[in-house]
């Protein structure tokens, strides 16, 4: 993972679950461009038309709640979204996204920001900088277990060092 | 130590365990399904080793089949024949439905540690065993080692206690619990289910409640093994069950259900909870009674309870959704499906079909449903303009009669 991420955010609320952002009607297929195609199309039509490449997304409680469909980060991920930050993970959401390597911090971003800030996030720094409003905010530090695996760049990578 | 800390100090080989620190354990069940096992067997393929312990692997082609278009055909296909080629355990149509299938047969029992590319996996706590849902990725790694890395949850017990109502039924208890706490009310913690009311519980119910430990964001849902449970596992497996002590849990709710009412969960959230009397005004356009959640024989009793001479109210759809073939066959011995074919309604096969909005029963813009499954989230069963309320057996049913929401003390 790069150390410093930057990017435009689009916001979202709480408790944004799997099926609004990969309905399960586009699961006969797993290709990242495909599943791009239709990501968050069920809460936002334009979703794919808004969005830049390095964009990164702000949600609230509970983000990726619902099924385990690795589908969903992987949409994400293929959608040119480099990270999400939430209050709150969905566990299996949480884990989906550290395995295959989209990057996703817990903070309170989303308090004071709103969808075309630019924001940056110093992950080693554990530091979220809102460079249009300029706010700072901390991120939740990641426990060593985990960084093995983030720094392995997923879950199977770190099987094979 | 609890439950939970006994079960995964013994998979990870070690005298002791605490909530919060991590551990690698040893799955005795690792689960795939026909939208997850593509994607964890190509990785599986591309790492280019071997499968640790093949006997250990199960592939329940359970969503889009029977095979609803080319694409899930060659899903299915793929995973058959990866199946046979590196003799992992494969079923699909019409086997059933995952989460009703794996206790059915005996392939998950008490003290196993399970993870399965699918949420609901933790249904299986019902039994005893420590079962959560993963991704895709976590079912390639534990294909490849036999373990797989865990926190350790806290537990959140629930004590329900009180006398339960003639029509109250687990699905109204977890339904009314999600309401109280929230849909991540228990977010990564392992909600335990206990009291008299529980110990009283059927297991089909069990498993109901189990089975929607994730709408509140449980990694997992249990039930300590009593006699009912080992009744249950009685002569199903090969392999051995194992009975862990418990212990103290981390947070506890007391919960009377004197004087509950059958409950809904309205659209678009699990823990949006109202009575089910109070709902008369919704009109619907679909039931569904079955699925994973409630999918089981005694949920079809309760169904046909209400249906027995009764029609389903005209130009309704009315989805009978056996969560196994196993299950049907029960139905149609206990004459339940002649009760359902008489009264109107359809009769699926066991699949997930409309539960997703997969296919077999997707709905139109404006369309509502009630149905028995477990999620109501917007699109869940087709459209993004549709809307799905949760309910138990005896609500879907009764409301298929009256063709609005109703509580059957209400036909
Ligand atoms: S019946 Fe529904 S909830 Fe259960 S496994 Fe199938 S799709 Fe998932």
């Amino acid at each position: 993972m790069k150390n410093k991420i930057k990017g435009k955010t689009y916001v979202v609320g709480d408790s944004i679950d799997t099926d609004v952002i990969i309905p399960a009607r586009y699961l006969t297929t797993d290709k990242p461009a495909e599943l791009a195609a239709h990501c968050m199309e069920d809460l936002d039509r334009d979703f794919r038309k808004k969005i830049k490449k390095g964009d990164i997304i702000v949600a609230g409680e509970n983000f990726g709640c619902g099924s385990s469909r690795e589908h969903a980060p992987i949409a994400i991920k293929a959608s040119g979204i480099s990270a999400v930050v939430a209050k709150s993970f969905a566990r299996i959401f949480f884990r989906n996204a550290i395995n295959i390597g989209l990057p996703v911090f817990v903070s309170e971003a989303r308090n004071g920001t709103k969808t075309g800030d630019l924001i940056e996030i110093n992950v080693s720094a554990g530091e979220i900088k809102n460079l249009s409003g300029k706010k700072t905010y901390k991120t939740q530090p990641f426990p060593a277990f985990l960084k093995k695996i983030i720094s392995a760049g997923g879950l199977l990578k770190s099987l094979k060092k | 130590m609890n439950y939970i800390e006994n079960i995964l100090a013994s998979a990870s080989g070690l005298r002791s365990v605490r909530a919060g620190s991590f551990v690698e354990a040893k799955c005795d069940v690792i689960l795939m399904n026909d939208i997850t096992g593509p994607l964890a067997v190509k990785q599986f393929l591309s790492a280019g080793r071997k499968i640790k312990n093949p006997k250990s692997v199960v592939i329940v082609c359970d969503h889009f089949t029977p095979n609803k278009d080319i694409k899930s055909a060659e899903n299915v296909k793929f995973l058959r024949d990866f199946a046979k080629k590196y003799k992992v355990n494969f079923y699909e149509s019409p086997t059933g439905v995952e989460h009703v299938v794996l206790p059915e047969k005996g392939i998950v029992t008490s003290g196993d540690v399970v993870i399965g590319a699918d949420s609901h996996t933790c249904t299986y706590g019902a039994i005893g065993a420590f079962a959560t849902g993963v991704g895709s990725t976590d079912v390639t790694y534990a294909m490849l080692t036999g373990k797989i890395w865990f926190k350790i949850p806290e537990v959140f017990e629930f004590e329900y206690d009180g006398k339960r109502g003639k029509f109250v039924t687990g699905k109204d208890l977890i339904l009314y619990t999600i309401g109280k706490i929230g849909v991540n009310g228990a977010n990564y913690m392992a909600m335990k289910f206990s009291g008299s009311v529980i110990s009283q519980l059927p297991m089909d119910e069990r498993f109901t409640m189990c089975n929607m430990a994730i709408e509140a964001g449980g990694k997992a849902g249990f039930v300590v093994p009593d006699e009912k449970t080992r009744k249950y596992i009685e002569g199903r497996g090969k392999r051995k069950s194992r009975f862990f002590k418990d212990g103290e849990s981390f947070k506890k709710m007391k919960i009377n259900v004197t004087g509950l009412d059958p409950v809904v969960a309205v659209p678009h959230r699990p823990d949006k909870i109202r009575r089910a009397r109070d709902m008369n005004r919704v009109k619907i356009d679909q039931a569904v009674i079955g699925s994973c959640t409630n999918g089981r024989i005694s949920d079809f009793a309760q169904a046909a309870k209400i249906l027995k001479g009764s029609k389903v109210k005209r130009g309704i759809r009315a989805i009978i959704l056996p969560g196994s073939q196993k299950v049907y066959q029960q139905a149609l011995e206990k004459g339940y499906i002649e009760i359902f074919l008489k009264s109107g309604c359809i009769i699926a096969p066991a699949t997930c079909g409309p539960c997703l909005g997969g296919h077999m029963g997707v709905l139109a813009n404006e369309e509502v449903a009630v149905s028995t499954t477990n999620r109501n989230f917007v699109g869940r069963m087709g459209a993004t303009g549709s809307r799905v309320y949760l309910a138990s057996p005896y609500v879907a049913a009764a409301s298929a009669v009256a063709g609005r929401i109703i509580s059957p003390e209400q036909l």
